[in-house]
């Protein structure tokens, strides 16, 4: 099987799928390490786009635009689970509907 | 894989078994990277993804004992009567999806093989080359912003004393 006759779009819609998937938990969900998950979904899907048109135009660029985005997103990882332990041992709990201080 | 892993984590009450979920579809992306031609990327994918940042949030995971999402009364209501926030946020991923589709059917000359130009791009010193060359500023500028969030992290983190 040749994987080179894989078209394009097909990478896109997969990738449209994720973003989606994504951003559908970040509203849906109640929990916030699957609101993180939710946005490393995200970022992936938009990886995936990236290698996709960098395959497409023969160039590297998309594929060194996704190491600068890896490194965005393991640094995000790390300073929102650390703001999750600091809201957990404030609250006892990971449900952002109870972090309402700064509500008015 | 990819996408059922993702709504996995999704539809998963239990984070942990979302996150071992989004391992599986971190293998599935780099599977797709390795069919791009990307190897290098897909290596990557797994070491750093699957490897540091999922241990990360298995490892918090875990220290937090965190609790399985409580499921509230609207919960087990009908959907048409959730809150209205849920509401908002299943239509406005309704809108993204149909946004993308609509825009993915608009656009010319996608629908063609993916393979045609393959010289190179796999090619992990010109990947290297370029890196440190044309993306140079971009690369230290990276290394300041992990500096700067690993400070972050372990300043937040801190137990506060006293």
């Amino acid at each position: 099987m040749n994987f080179a006759l894989i078209p394009l779009s097909h990478f896109l819609i997969l990738s449209a799928v994720l973003f989606t998937i994504g951003a559908a938990g970040v509203f849906l969900r109640r929990n916030l390490i699957t609101l993180l998950l939710s946005v490393e979904i995200m970022l992936n899907a938009v990886n995936l786009t990236f290698v996709a048109f960098g395959r497409q135009f023969g160039t590297v660029d998309g594929q060194i635009i996704v190491f600068f985005v890896m490194t965005v997103a393991a640094a995000e990882a790390a300073v929102g689970l650390a703001l999750v332990i600091a809201l957990f041992r404030h609250r006892e709990s990971l449900n952002p509907e109870s972090f309402t201080s700064l509500k008015w | 894989m990819a996408v059922l892993g993702s709504l996995f984590v999704i539809v998963q009450r239990n984070p942990i078994y979302s996150v071992l979920a989004l391992i599986g579809a971190f293998f599935g992306l780099s599977g797709l990277y390795v069919l791009l031609e990307a190897p290098f990327v897909a290596v990557v994918q797994i070491i750093i993804y699957a490897g540091a940042i999922m241990v990360l949030f298995l490892f918090v995971v875990m220290l937090l004992n965190v609790p399985r999402e409580d499921a509230a009364e609207w919960d087990r209501a009908h959907p048409l009567y959730r809150p209205w926030p849920m509401r908002i946020g299943a239509l406005l991923a309704l809108v993204t999806i149909a946004q993308l589709g609509w825009a993915l059917s608009r656009t010319p000359g996608i629908g063609g093989g993916v393979g045609e130009q393959t010289a190179g791009i796999s090619d992990v010193g010109a990947l290297g080359r370029v890196l440190f060359t044309d993306y140079m500023f971009a690369f230290e500028l990276t290394s300041i912003l992990i500096i700067v969030s690993m400070v972050g992290a372990v300043i937040l983190a801190r137990r506060q004393s006293e």
